[in-house]
């Protein structure tokens, strides 16, 4: 076997207590399309950083062309011959092209001999791979497929010859999707590696000759795109690690007190990211909305929950319409009429960080009695109340005035679970419950979950957590790219059907 | 390489006290070099400014006159900050607050003394208020940089205070852009009066009943920041908009509030200024405390019992600056504006520079003697 272009071994990284990528190890060949898919949180990206030089592992090496290389920055990268195109592209809005492509390589105090040398060199770089840039257009009037060629482009003059692309296509409308497809074919043809980052199979199948597999930080699996198909990659990718099923009667279904009808929502972007999304819940039963990461369940939440504007379609809470295209009501009324939101990202969202325990134990419901009165905080009710539901909730260590940043990510989710919950809401939207959580504390929160459904609560949960979606869920629909792909009654249904659903196959 | 230090064991009193104090004095000590080099002595300089500041009453009455603006002002900047906007138009709110101090009282002057100072103090608070509303709305609705507006409103507002004094206000009797005196009735009791009346006998200083006020009003920032919703929801925007919208508090609303209150705050130096000293509008009567008080809510954390040791600190520098100034011929009125660049710079700018190794020593130190 030749060796390989790229070679990782034994790559360890660790953020705090999140261990993102353990001993990894990876070989790619020149030459080819290499995918490393994955769900979103398994480490791609984080692993693809550390070849980029962004981030430095704790342990492990890098061999490029069989020889050790440190990769202390992106300048040692670019002059290891790797380019890297991200998420979120990386140009200045008001240079040109040119002037992105040169930034930081200029090579000369006054722009001269050197520029006029890059512009020959641009041009012929955007004829050999069919690149069909202007490179005196202004990147703010480029689309976005463009600014991604200028990207690819300025990695390429950069010297590059190892290519990764981080999820290039999340952004992209499906012509604009074609277009790089065939300017990565080319670039292959005239000898160029390139790693592909993605959690979308068909391009892998569609591109790739050579696929790895991560999941949770590990590398799960290595495959010849030839010798495998969809369905096995689904099942690699979302894993059948052991089931925490949960001990639980069945459900008590009363009448449908939460319904969206055709919604459609977009993203700050302009992005429509919910195409057209109806579905009813029950008192006293978890909707389970199962899916991949970043198909539109981060938007749909925020929809639901009244921080998002709708586009059009309508969204009833006890019969009540609380959000259609010309209005919504805010999160501070629904709170009132009895909707409990716990969000996706507890740090971004659900939690001020900064504040000391009880002051966000009481977050959105601060302006409540007992918690106030003529708007003055009432500090000794909302000391005795933290004790209390920190006590309960067995949220450690048990100290209302301690800055929230210094408890767990698991403490902290208990935090915003014991203010969600304590109000009885009627219906309760959940987004990634035991995301970063440790398993003592999932089995709790999952519980506590239960408990609320067998009170007669109608629970909506948002997990990418398969396992989680069965142990609890009643009923469980999949989402893909914006709509519903299926729903299933969470009777028989394997995890297996269900990752088809999630992946777009079925 | 980047000290990383575990900040939850930092003691309260190395990140709160220790490091200021370090800033502090390493300010001064390059201030020293400074007077240094203009051929004084900077250990006769500082005796100079603790006698000036401290060592005899009317003195020590100067100081705190200058620590009663940097109050108001460093209060104006601290609410503000907390719902993270840069407000450094406190001098321009100050100006026009002065405005309103004088319309409300020489219109009500009919009515008894004590109801005329309430309403004159609301005077200030209104008028400075609502200087800053248009760039507090701005701010909120169409995002526009309040650090810029502010800056801009700054302009504007001496622009018309100086067509208000020159074409509209002036006192047609003098020469000065100022207006007409208040009537002596309603001047603030001074200090030189309260000391009167228990048989001191003292020259004047325009220390007045303002300082009190003053006190009272870190004391409402205190309760308004820490005890109330409002407080509570503007800590809230300042540290994390997003929670704050998911938890139904609207940024909108709160931008506004902070904006409102700061403005107060800062319209109060003209109660200072107007009722207890000048007596009437004199042109450019903020004279850079709004802009000074910035750096005294830096230094006091933005945090009202921060802001007062900070306050005095600066009334030290300005009471015991001048008399240096007045002692040694070599330093002049701008050495200390210098000076005052200096701690500002040392306590703003350069606020982190030793944190990290300050308070990793600290963290060090308590580690060796609890080892884990």
């Amino acid at each position: 076997m030749v060796s390989p272009i790229l070679e990782l071994k034994d790559i360890n990284k660790s953020f705090g207590h999140v261990h993102a990528n353990k001993n990894i190890n990876l070989q790619i060949s020149k030459g080819t399309i290499h995918g490393i898919i994955g769900e979103n949180g398994a480490g791609k990206s984080t692993l693809m950083s550390i070849v980029f030089g962004l981030y430095q592992a704790d342990s492990g090496t890098i061999n490029i062309n069989g020889k050790s290389v440190k990769l202390k920055s992106p300048r040692d990268s670019i002059e290891s011959g790797i380019g890297m195109v991200h998420q979120h592209f990386m140009l200045v809005e008001n240079f040109s092209v040119l002037e992105n492509i040169i930034l930081g390589f200029e090579g000369e105090l006054v722009f001269g001999k050197n520029l006029e040398k890059a512009k020959k060199d641009l041009i012929n770089l955007c004829e050999t791979y069919k690149l069909n840039i202007d490179l005196d257009s202004t990147i703010s009037d480029l689309s976005v497929g463009f600014r991604q060629r200028v990207e690819i482009l300025k990695s390429l003059y950069r010297g590059a010859e190892i290519l990764i692309l981080d999820e290039p296509t999340g952004v992209l409308t499906p012509q604009e999707v074609d277009e790089l497809f065939k300017i990565l074919r080319s670039l292959k043809e005239e000898g160029k590696t390139i790693v592909l980052i993605t959690h979308k199979l068909n391009e892998i199948m569609d591109l790739t000759s050579e696929v790895s597999v991560m999941r949770q930080g590990e590398m799960v699996g290595h495959k010849k795109t030839d010798s495998t198909n969809k369905e096995d990659l689904a099942e690699m990718m979302v894993g059948r690690s052991v089931l925490l099923r949960i001990n639980k009667s069945s459900a008590k279904q009363g009448e449908v007190v939460f319904s969206v009808k055709d919604l459609v929502v977009k993203d700050d972007l302009d992005v429509t990211r919910i195409k057209n999304v109806s579905f009813d819940i029950h008192e006293g039963e978890i909707l389970g909305l199962a899916g991949v990461t970043g198909n539109g369940q981060t938007e749909l939440l925020e929809a639901l929950s009244g921080i998002r504007k709708i586009e059009s379609g309508e969204i009833k809470l006890f019969n009540e319409i609380i959000s259609n295209q010309n209005n919504f009501l805010d999160p501070r009324i629904l709170k009132e009429k009895g909707l409990a939101h716990v969000p996706e990202d507890r740090q971004r969202m659900g939690l001020v960080t900064d504040f000391k325990a009880y002051e966000n134990l009481i977050f959105g419901y601060h302006h409540q009695e007992p918690f106030s009165k003529s708007s003055i905080l009432k500090e000794k009710e909302i000391l005795s109340f933290s004790k209390k539901v920190m006590d309960e909730y067995d949220v450690r260590p048990n100290s209302p005035n301690l800055i929230t940043s210094n408890f767990s990510g698991g403490n902290q989710q208990k935090i915003i679970l014991s203010r969600e919950l304590n109000e009885n809401p009627k219906v309760l939207l959940v987004g990634q419950p035991t995301r970063g959580v440790d398993i003592g504390a999932i089995e709790f929160i999952h519980q506590r979950l239960i408990d609320m459904r067998n009170k007669g609560a109608a629970i909506l949960l948002v997990s990418v957590e398969l396992d989680e979606v069965l142990s609890l869920s009643d009923r469980i629909v999949v989402m893909f790219d914006g709509n519903i792909v299926g729903e299933k009654i969470n009777k028989n249904v394997t995890d297996r059907e269900l990752g088809l659903l999630m992946a777009g196959v079925a | 390489m980047t000290t990383v230090v575990d900040k939850t064991k930092v003691p309260w009193w190395a990140a709160n006290i220790i490091v200021p104090l370090v800033n502090l004095v390493l300010a001064l000590l390059v201030s020293g070099l400074f007077i240094f080099i203009a051929g004084e002595n900077p250990l006769q300089a500082v005796k100079l400014i603790i006698y000036g500041s401290f060592g005899y009453v009317e003195g020590f009455a100067y100081t705190l006159y200058y620590t009663t603006n940097f109050i108001f002002t460093g209060l104006a900047f601290a609410v503000a900050f907390h719902c993270r906007l840069f407000n450094i138009g406190g001098e321009g709110q100050a100006y026009i607050g002065g405005l309103g101090v004088f319309l409300v009282a020489i219109n009500f002057s009919f009515l008894p003394v004590p109801i005329v100072w309430l309403l004159a103090i609301a005077g200030a608070i209104i008028f400075g208020a609502a200087w800053a509303f248009i760039p507090a709305y701005l701010q909120a609705k169409r995002g526009s940089h309040v650090v810029i507006t502010t800056i801009m409103f700054n302009f504007i507002a001496s622009s018309l205070m100086i067509f208000l004094l020159v074409d509209v206000i002036r006192d047609t009797a003098q020469m000065g852009p100022h207006t007409v005196a208040l009537p002596k009735e309603l001047w603030f009791p001074t200090f030189k009066d309260f000391a009167h009346l228990f048989g001191m006998k003292i020259r004047y200083s325009p220390l007045n009943i303002s300082f009190i006020i003053a006190i009272i009003a870190s004391f409402f920032v205190w309760f308004l920041i820490w005890k109330t919703k409002w407080g509570y929801e503007m800590r809230a925007v300042g540290h994390n908009t997003q929670a704050a919208i998911y938890a139904g508090i609207s940024p909108y609303k709160n931008i506004i509030i902070a904006m409102l209150v700061s403005g107060g705050l800062a319209g109060m130096l003209g109660i200072n200024e107007i009722l207890g000293v000048h007596h009437k509008i004199v042109a450019g009567f903020p004279a850079g405390y709004g802009f000074t008080g910035i750096a005294v809510a830096l230094m006091g954390r933005n945090h009202p019992i921060g802001i007062f040791p900070a306050a005095l600190l600066f009334g030290i520098l300005y009471q015991g600056g001048s008399e240096v100034t007045f002692d040694m011929p070599n330093i002049t009125r701008y050495m200390f504006i210098a000076v005052q660049g200096v701690i500002i710079l040392f306590s703003g700018a350069l606020e982190n520079l030793f944190r990290p190794q300050i308070e990793s020593f600290f963290v060090n130190r308590i580690n060796k003697e609890n080892p884990a």
